[in-house]
């Protein structure tokens, strides 16, 4: 038996997590109901009237918010190989110059077909 | 008994072949042995493919692919003659077709005795069939289609009787399946005829199964499904294996010979045009079962626990098949009962052991004269009443249709088995066998010989005498020449065909030998009293017929009958055993997956967001569709299997 | 630590379908509108045929490449291989623009409102919408790495470029788009569920075995003695992540549904290829990093496989939508791969590779011929419509039989040898239980297919029943292969088994 005892406490601890979560919000959370509360929570944009047919958002965040992961991926990349630039050498700096072009490919994808225009 | 079945075993395991027969690698005339296929095929890859250009000589080209196969077959058969008696069995490897697995299949055709008779009567009663359609299709504006069906047919028909391999005689065995099932419905205007050909499809793939369970079964013992091996290796298989590859062929050999309890289809087979079923539901195709388990004997010969299933489903479908003969009005429908009654003579005779096999395909090649000679009379009729088919609207015919009439009686006379007529000498044969191995299979066999000649003088005296009861302004007329030749052709091998086979070119049970074997019986009556006895019940059937049919008058409204006859006009409740045995759990299997799959998923998601309370409404104010059911049902797959990883190493 | 290597050649044809798919997004950002549809297809084609002349220049390769992230032996470059065979056809379906008067299978814009009058302008200016062709290069991409992956994280991210762009094209049909819309939603969704649940199983294998490495991981079964439980888990995970791609039961669910939803030329590439890739990952998987446990998850293949087959083929009987029909009926195919799969030796990896060919080929031009009977309001997909349909055109309607009789795996079709070659594999490792399960679900899964044959060729006509369209040259051609491919391999199947045989060793 001992040899799940990791994977049953991983399904324990997980389990009260988020059962535990829901259950502790629900008791210890204030129950003040409005409008604002039930609205469904959308990224920070504020919920626009729900027009007939259902609800449809802006575009406009969405694509700056790729955008901003594109780069921010990108970071995490470049972050190893600069702490190990000197080992790495020319092959390192070859191959973060072409990860660096293909990641401005979709930038300029973007650029092109107006996705930065903000109207 | 028992010291025949050891010596055969020995000379199973000593010679590759069954009989004591090795089949050599064919060359001079032999090597072309595949254009017996290939013209036939060749035929209806013109007239299928060939599109409304060939309308024209669409028939023609269908008749000549069809002689020529038979010029060939003759050929090889001339060639055949001038060997010595047990080196007539030859293979032609054409290519190797795949090797998966360690599971070698190559495409190659074995032709010996065995295929060399059923190639004659084929080819043979098939061109006949094919010159007979020529006249009985002139006003179907379809006939070329029609022709290349049937050169379709003969070609599979063909391939299953050459091939080497069971696997590739399971290729020609779909292919005259395929052929049957396109030319059943070929009037696919008639709902009728559209219904009759799914039912056939559908009885036979149940057939079919067994077939395929066959192959896996000798692929798992011996690794392969080529005749030479598997016959060569029967010897060390054990028995339980074998007698579970011989019933699995003996279900693939319902399902094509219509055998019980896999009959149901053939009577409405009889939907299709008459030359349909004269050449495929009677001389050919439902023969195939037959051949199946002769050329099986190798196997059978060491599982007696299947030959006699062979026995007692040949000896049922011999007597069921005879009673519903007896009640059909409908003319075709009457003597398919016949043909279904006559397989299971052979059946049991071949069920019989070494003993049998050459009679029932003696009984075979004459039951293939005489029956495609009374289907085709019977269309002959047809032509001349308006397709009408009830025999109360007939009567007195022998008048205005005198060839159709004369052909006909000689049919008749040959499958109630007057001598000399064709059926005598086969007929008895297998009921002397039949007697020499048990009292009870005798006797069922005896029986069966008095109720087919009942039900024969009934279908004879309700057509051509009695009083006329057909109504329509113009007087039936003869058919065409072109149809009346086949018949005449047919009718002179009903007479002569069981006595010539025995006598004239040979004893066909002498060159059937080297690959069915042989035995010697004993009688346990004298044969005189035995071929007396049988006589006198065939006369007593007659009599019988003649006392309800030929001196009264026949009603032209359906009497209402005891409660055999009406459970015999249902076909014996043959489908209502179907679709209790067969059809119903198949439904309640479906239905009960579609609800599960469709309602049960949801219903339980549904459940457990009630279950989770206030969470649910915010779920479906989350959710579009139904990706919450299919969600569910991963993770509940997702539990299923990481548990049943655990569980393996639990213990 | 020293900077790594790579071997270039034997990349090769992974890096020019990448590069080739980002030349065709920098296409779609710089070249005029107009010249967009031409320059696209003609690149795609390009790229995948140049990438075919290398996988087979390749053949016999066998070398553990990318400092053993990537494989390329002979399963990679055979299912590389069939993966850019069936690719360079499903270009031929996507550029076919004769049956939408002018337009292809896809969308102006997928962004446009279904019904608005943006959707309608676009339609009438004859918009393309050419990002479909990146999308399929990226994907192809990611297929053809799929099966060569070597490691955990490689085999993540092969997936996940795989799937990624498939969810997209899923959503782009021209007509009933939102049906289209709703089956890319769901493919997203439960795709993303599936990548976890494979993400969170990989975390485990590497938690057991300490090296994301197959090869690694292949030793450390016998070395790491006491921590099973994290290694049993973690393989079932993955299992689930690879066997929501190949469709099998109970992670089947949005297989009818997307193979309905999408647009038809979509849905056949995505059944070949997809299908293709999935399987080929997971023998490796199965075969090279846990082919030492195969005793822990054989059972539970073993039950997957039974499901997988019995279900697909018992609720394809009761399907009315030919798009479901085959969804479900790919459902059953992927069964019959599984009972190969439990037997897990060179035979099995043989007789998978030799199935998952033909089966492509044939799923590839059953699909195309979907998309050639049409009504007014597109593709007629309903089962009712397509009555009668072999008496109006016999030659469409013969080869989706061809098609139709492969998959029921009859004599003479590419899908008898491949349905007896997995079989013979299943019953040479032990597997005879599920052979015959695999074989009376053939013979129910052979009846819906004749349902449909019968339908097609022996029933009256419908009413206003739907036309089939004359395709132009693209559709033709690529029909016309995989039915060619379907018969020629159904009578002479020795060099593509043999090829198959040859190519059945896993390098470690």
């Amino acid at each position: 038996m001992s040899l799940y005892a990791p994977v049953i406490g991983l399904i324990i601890i997980a389990a009260l997590f988020a059962v535990g979560s829901v259950v502790v919000s629900t008791v210890v959370g204030p129950k003040r109901y409005n409008r604002a509360r039930l609205d469904s929570y959308e990224c920070g944009v504020e919920p626009t009237p729900q027009p007939v047919g259902g609800g449809r958002f802006p575009i406009k965040y969405y694509l700056t918010a790729m955008t901003f992961i594109i780069f921010d991926i990108e970071i995490i990349f470049l972050y190893p190989w600069a702490v190990r630039f000197d080992q790495l050498g020319v092959f390192g700096f070859l191959a973060m110059v072409t990860f660096i072009v293909l990641i401005s490919v979709p930038f300029v994808y973007e650029w092109r077909r107006g996705g930065l225009d903000w109207d | 008994m028992i010291s025949t079945y050891s010596t055969l075993a020995t000379a199973v395991s000593t010679q590759a072949e069954h009989g004591g027969q090795v089949a050599v690698e064919a060359t001079g005339i032999y090597s072309w042995t595949w254009l017996l296929i290939a013209f036939p095929l060749l035929g209806a890859a013109v007239l299928l493919l060939g599109g409304r250009r060939t309308d024209r000589i669409g028939h023609l080209v269908g008749t000549v692919a069809s002689s020529l196969s038979f010029v060939m077959g003759v050929v090889l058969f001339v060639a055949m003659l001038g060997e010595g008696d047990a080196e007539r069995a030859f293979t032609l490897d054409l290519w190797e077709w795949f090797n998966a697995g360690g599971y070698q299949v190559e495409v190659s055709l074995l032709l010996d005795q065995l295929s060399m008779a059923f190639v004659l009567l084929i080819t043979g009663v098939g061109s006949l069939i094919h010159v007979y359609s020529i006249g009985y299709m002139e006003h179907d504006e379809r006939r070329r289609r029609f022709f290349g069906y049937l050169n379709l047919f003969v070609a599979a028909m063909l391939l299953l009787v050459l091939a080497a391999d069971y696997l590739i005689l399971f290729i020609g065995w779909e292919g005259v399946g395929l052929a049957s099932y396109l030319l059943i419905g070929f009037w696919q205007h008639k709902p009728s005829a559209a219904v009759a050909a799914k039912k056939a499809f559908v009885v036979n793939r149940v057939g079919d199964m067994g077939m395929v369970l066959a192959v896996a079964s000798m692929l798992a013992v011996f690794g392969s499904s080529s005749y030479s091996l598997v016959f060569a290796n029967a010897e060390n298989a054990s028995t339980g294996w074998l007698t579970a590859i011989g019933l699995f062929l003996l279900l693939a050999a319902c399902g094509k010979s219509a055998q019980f309890p896999l009959q149901s289809w053939l009577l409405d087979a009889m939907e299709g045009p008459t030359p349909v079923s004269a050449l495929i539901h009677a001389a050919t195709m439902v023969t195939a079962g037959v051949y199946l388990v002769v050329r099986s004997a190798a196997i059978y010969d060491l599982a007696p626990d299947a030959r006699t299933a062979v026995v007692i489903v040949g000896a049922i479908t011999l007597l069921m098949g005879a009673i519903i003969g007896c009640a059909k009005d409908d003319i075709k429908k009457a003597l398919a009962g016949s043909t279904m009654s006559q397989i299971g003579y052979m059946m049991l005779a071949a069920g019989l052991g070494p003993a049998g096999y050459a009679f029932a395909i003696f009984h075979l090649l004459t039951h293939g004269f005489f029956k495609a000679n009374m289907f085709l009379g019977a269309g002959s009729v047809m032509h001349g009443m308006n397709d009408e088919v009830d025999m109360r609207k007939f009567g007195g015919l022998r008048v205005a249709m005198p060839v159709t009439f004369a052909t006909f009686a000689m049919g008749y006379l040959a499958i109630i088995g007057i001598p000399p007529f064709a059926g005598y000498f086969s007929k008895d044969r297998i009921i002397e066998a039949a007697f020499a191995e048990n009292w009870v299979y005798g006797i069922c066999a005896l029986l069966g010989a008095g109720i087919t000649a009942f039900y024969m003088t009934r279908v004879m005296l309700m057509t051509f005498f009695g009083a006329r009861r057909w109504k329509q302004s113009e007087p039936p007329h003869e058919s065409p020449s072109v149809m009346t030749v086949p018949l005449v052709v047919l009718a002179v091998l009903s007479v002569v065909g069981g006595a010539g086979l025995l006598y004239l070119t040979g004893d066909i049970v002498q060159w059937l030998a080297p690959v069915t074997g042989e035995a010697h019986h004993d009688l346990p009556m004298p044969l005189a009293l035995l071929v007396t006895l049988t006589l006198l019940t065939v006369l007593a059937g007659v009599a019988v017929a003649w006392g309800m049919y030929g001196r009264k008058a026949i009603r032209e409204d359906v009497p209402a009958g005891n409660p055999l006859t009406v459970a015999a006009r249902r076909d014996l409740y043959g489908d209502a055993f179907n679709e209790a045995v067969l059809m119903r759990p198949g439904q309640y299997l479906t239905r009960s997956l579609v609800y599960v799959e469709n309602r049960g998923v949801d219903g339980a998601v549904v459940g457990t967001a009630t279950a989770v309370g206030g969470l649910s409404s915010r779920l479906r104010r989350w959710q579009t569709g139904f990706v919450r059911s299919y969600a569910l049902t991963m993770f509940a797959g997702v539990g299923f299997v990481v548990v049943a990883m655990l569980l393996v190493r639990l213990p | 630590m020293t900077a790594p290597t790579l071997e270039y050649a034997e990349l090769a044809p992974l890096i020019t379908v990448f590069g080739a798919a980002v030349i065709g997004v920098l296409i779609e950002a710089f070249v005029p509108r107009r010249a967009r549809h031409t320059v696209q297809v003609v690149l795609a084609l390009l790229a995948l045929v140049a990438s075919l002349v290398q996988v087979i220049a390749l053949a016999g390769t066998e070398v553990v490449a990318a400092v053993g992230a990537v494989v390329i032996d002979g399963p990679a470059l055979f299912l590389q291989g069939t993966i850019l065979v069936l690719s360079i056809i499903s270009i031929a379906f996507f550029a076919e623009r004769k049956l939408e008067a002018g337009g292809d299978a896809f969308a102006p814009a997928a962004s446009s409102l279904p019904g608005s009058d943006e959707e309608r302008v676009l339609v009438r200016e004859r918009r393309l919408q050419t990002e479909i062709y990146p999308l399929m290069l990226f994907a192809v991409a990611g297929m053809m790495l799929f099966p060569a992956a070597n490691d955990l994280l490689i085999m993540f991210i092969a997936l996940e470029v795989l799937s990624l762009p498939l969810y997209l094209m899923c959503g782009m049909a021209r007509r009933r788009r939102l049906l289209s819309h709703e089956a890319a939603l769901k493919y997203f969704l439960l795709g993303a569920f599936s990548s976890a649940v494979f993400l969170f199983g990989s975390a485990f294998v590497y938690g057991f075995a300490g090296s994301l490495r197959f090869s690694e991981i292949s030793t450390a079964l016998t070395t790491e003695i006491g921590k099973e439980g994290l290694l049993l888990s973690g393989v079932g995970l993955m299992a689930v992540g690879l066997l929501f791609k190949v469709g099998a039961v109970p992670f089947h669910a949005w297989t009818p549904d997307v193979y309905q939803g999408a647009p038809t030329p979509v849905t056949a590439f995505m059944a070949a290829c997809t299908k293709l890739a999935a399987f080929g990952a997971m023998v490796r998987l199965f075969y090279v990093a846990f082919g030492g446990v195969r005793s822990d998850w054989q059972p539970m293949l073993w039950a997957v496989a039974i499901a997988t087959m019995v279900v697909g083929a018992v609720v394809a009987l009761t399907q009315t939508d030919i798009k479901r029909m085959l969804a479900y009926s790919s459902i059953a195919h992927a069964g019959f791969v599984l009972t190969a799969l439990v037997a897990a030796d060179q035979t099995a990896t043989a007789a998978i590779l030799f199935y998952l060919a033909t089966y492509g080929i044939a799923t590839l031009g059953a699909f195309a011929v979907v998309t050639l009977v049409r009504d007014s309001g597109g593709e007629a997909t309903h089962l009712s419509k397509w009555a009668g349909l072999g008496k109006r055109s016999p030659i469409v309607a013969g080869t989706f039989a061809l098609f139709l009789l492969a998959f029921a795996g009859i004599p003479m079709t590419s899908g008898f040898v491949g349905k007896l070659s997995v079989f013979a594999a299943a019953i040479d490792g032990g597997a005879t239980p599920l052979v015959i399960v695999g074989v009376l679900a053939s013979a129910v899964a052979a009846f819906f297919y004749v349902r449909v044959i019968v339908l097609m060729f022996f029933s009256a006509p419908a009413e206003e029943g739907p036309t089939v369209a004359v395709p132009s040259v693209w559709t033709t051609v690529g029909i016309s292969l995989g039915a060619a491919a379907t018969l020629l391999l159904g009578l002479v199947p020795g060099p593509l088994l043999d090829l198959a045989q040859q190519a059945a060793v896993f390098v470690r």
